[in-house]
């Protein structure tokens, strides 16, 4: 027979917050956590209370790893805090947030902005695969490039509609399932604005893709389609790239210089017709 | 007599990898600490560690680690007895554990340091291809046994619980210092969590961890049973061990080329490339089609002087390289890397390009820390 151990790895040994309390230090609304001996569900715990303590700011150091970092802060008062982050943060950066502002100065992993509903996140760095995967509100801002997937499945709803800038490039399947939402993607990173990402937009069926720089036809999914640029377009990217350009120290003019390519789907339901006739 | 076999299994994980490109060797701490830094990736139903130029006093001797279910007297003494017929046995003990070590009814571990003693017609074998029939032996026919290390100079260790607990049992910082660290901790989702079934895994001195599933395994594993490799670690990422011997050790093809056999390009994007690689990729889709790996992966491999990460053509699971100096890295996760230096430069590859580490100095010249 083969033995079998069962383990719980994941709350194993997490501490009460009055233990963890000491990792912090609060000066007027201003709280400093040391996330170095805490692991992700004690520094979420501790920002929690940081934050019912009365801090409005919380600034995170050393943070190597710990997961869902701003995910369990909904506040019932609609209260919303900014969160500065120092280090490494796993996977699912600011998962579910809803409306508070994450700076990260540093890369991110993957998951960032997971199923993010309002606020902010801004990585000074790269960030990991499925960026704003199920992103349904709010801004990310990344500086560098992206990994697989970048906005899977994003959507919108009424006002809510989601925004992506990511400063560099992207990895294969760009917004693929796309439901709704902006992502812009600004090729800073390469040396000949030609980007390498495969089957971008597949099974895209809502929202809209810019891309600055060039891509072949064949690196495009079957769901999207090249339209033209327009006033409009113009106008909001003037609008997303400005934000950008201030939080990383760009020249918004210089980067709208260059020719942008406008990516929507063909169809809003690409898959209506595979399992019925 | 063949133990039965079963037909399928899956399962996903945290990877490290580190290698001193220079062959400076080094103690645990690097891969412990940056395996423990991705605890949650695993569940401590498994954890494994693959180490490269522990046993200099032994370089020329293949070293089998064997464990014995059960702690069984009759497959020890069965084994002996075959290694004797088989092999010179130059040195063999128990390897050493710490008792007090958070792991649970671990079997009994035993490592051989040996010499091929062939006769006959397996007087035609190389040592290595005589090595490979004489472990497959053991682990299809000898009951409660299982080689899980068989290189020279290089050991595996592993087995249920997290990896820091598996590191500690056998004493891997005290006791063993190398240029390759490769690591894993295991979240087995659809096979058991037991000895033999954590990684790495291991044929001569090659080693495999993998995260992922490989729904190819069926195909894999019926093309590797026509070159004399039998899978019976009840785990999928055995198939990768044996291929990567099969295609690197004996059929001699690099890296850069086994890449494009394991995670091939899908066919719209072969369209798009020059005549040459066109023609390339067309003709190992042909020859190889039954090693192509399909579902998601991400492994690193390594064996003497060389160590590799790759995931799978559509990165359907996660990796990052860094490195810093001579020491390359090779990750699950950047965090992990952070936890244990500051990197020059990390990066994450396109799925199914291989990043690849590999020695600058040959053995001769390896230094002691």
């Amino acid at each position: 027979m083969l033995p079998v151990v069962f383990r719980d790895a994941f709350l194993e040994g997490v501490r009460k917050i009055d233990e963890l309390i000491e990792h912090a230090s609060i000066e007027g609304d201003v709280a400093k956590i040391d996330a170095s001996r805490l692991n992700h569900k004690e520094v979420n715990d501790l920002m929690r209370e940081c934050v019912l303590k009365g801090a409005k700011k919380l600034i995170l150091k050393n943070v190597c790893g710990q997961r869902y970092i701003g995910t369990r802060l909904h506040l019932p008062e609609g209260k919303k805090v900014e969160i500065e982050i120092y280090g490494t943060p796993g996977n699912d950066l600011g998962a579910f947030l809803d409306g508070h502002r994450i700076v990260l100065h540093g890369n991110a992993q993957d998951g960032v902005g997971n199923t993010m509903n309002d606020g902010e996140i801004v990585v000074e760095g790269r960030a990991g695969d499925v960026v704003a995967m199920a992103m349904r509100g709010g801004k990310i801002f990344i500086r560098d490039d992206v990994g697989y997937r970048t906005a899977i499945h994003m959507k919108q709803y009424m006002d809510k509609i989601p925004v992506l800038v990511v400063g560099g490039t992207s990895q294969d399947f760009l917004g693929e399932y796309m439901a709704g939402g902006m992502v812009i993607l600004l090729g800073l990173t390469l040396e000949k604005l030609k980007h390498r990402a495969y089957y971008i937009g597949t099974g895209m069926h809502g929202g809209v893709i810019y891309l600055r720089g060039e891509v072949e036809k064949y690196q495009l999914g079957k769901e999207v389609g090249v339209v033209d640029m327009e006033e409009e377009d113009w106008k909001t990217l003037e609008k997303h790239v400005g934000e950008f350009s201030s939080y990383f120290g760009y020249d918004a003019d210089e980067i709208l210089a260059e020719k942008f390519m406008k990516l929507l789907p063909l169809t809003k339901r690409p898959y209506g017709r595979i399992y019925t006739y | 007599m063949r133990r039965k076999i079963p037909d399928k299994e899956i399962q996903a994980c945290a990877l490290f990898g580190v290698m001193d490109r220079s062959g400076r060797r080094f103690g645990g701490d690097i891969a412990i600490t940056a395996i423990k830094n991705m605890k949650v990736r695993g569940n401590g139903l498994g954890g494994g560690f693959a180490v490269y130029g522990i046993y200099p006093e032994y370089k020329n001797y293949y070293a089998l680690h064997i464990m014995f279910q059960n702690a069984s007297r009759e497959a020890k003494a069965e084994v002996e007895d075959f290694l004797q017929d088989n092999f010179d046995v130059v040195n063999a003990e128990e390897i050493p554990t710490n008792p007090e070590a958070n792991v649970i009814d671990p079997p009994l571990f035993w490592r051989y340091f040996v010499a091929p003693q062939k006769k006959g017609e397996e007087k035609k074998l190389s040592d290595d291809d005589y090595v490979v029939k004489k472990v497959m032996y053991i682990n299809t026919c000898i009951e409660d046994a299982f080689v899980f290390s068989s290189g020279k100079d290089m050991g595996v260790f592993k087995g249920v619980g997290f990896p820091e607990d598996i590191a500690d049992f056998f004493m891997l910082d005290e006791l063993y210092k190398g240029y390759i660290w490769t690591a894993h901790s295991r979240f087995p989702t659809n096979t058991p969590g037991w000895w033999g079934g954590a990684h790495p895994f291991c044929i001569l001195d090659w080693t495999v961890v993998h995260n992922g599933e490989i729904s190819s395994y069926g195909t894999n594993r019926r093309f590797l049973e026509m070159y004399g490799y039998y899978c019976t670690l009840f785990t999928d990422t055995e198939v990768i061990a044996y291929a990567v011997d099969l295609l690197m050790r004996r059929q001699r093809l690099p890296i850069e080329i086994v890449a494009e056999i394991f995670a091939s390009p899908m066919w719209d994007q072969v369209d798009h490339m020059d005549e040459k690689k066109k023609n390339l990729c067309m003709a190992l889709r042909m020859v190889y089609a039954p090693l192509l790996i399909n579902g998601p992966f991400t492994i690193v491999v390594a064996h003497h002087g060389e160590m590799f990460g790759l995931t799978d053509r559509i990165r359907l699971r996660p990796i990052t390289a860094g490195e810093k100096g001579d020491l390359l890295f090779v990750s699950s996760e950047e965090a992990a890397i952070r936890a244990v230096c500051e990197p020059d430069r990390v990066w994450t590859p396109h799925g199914g390009e291989p990043v690849i580490g590999r020695l600058n100095s040959r053995e001769g010249e390896l230094n002691e820390v």
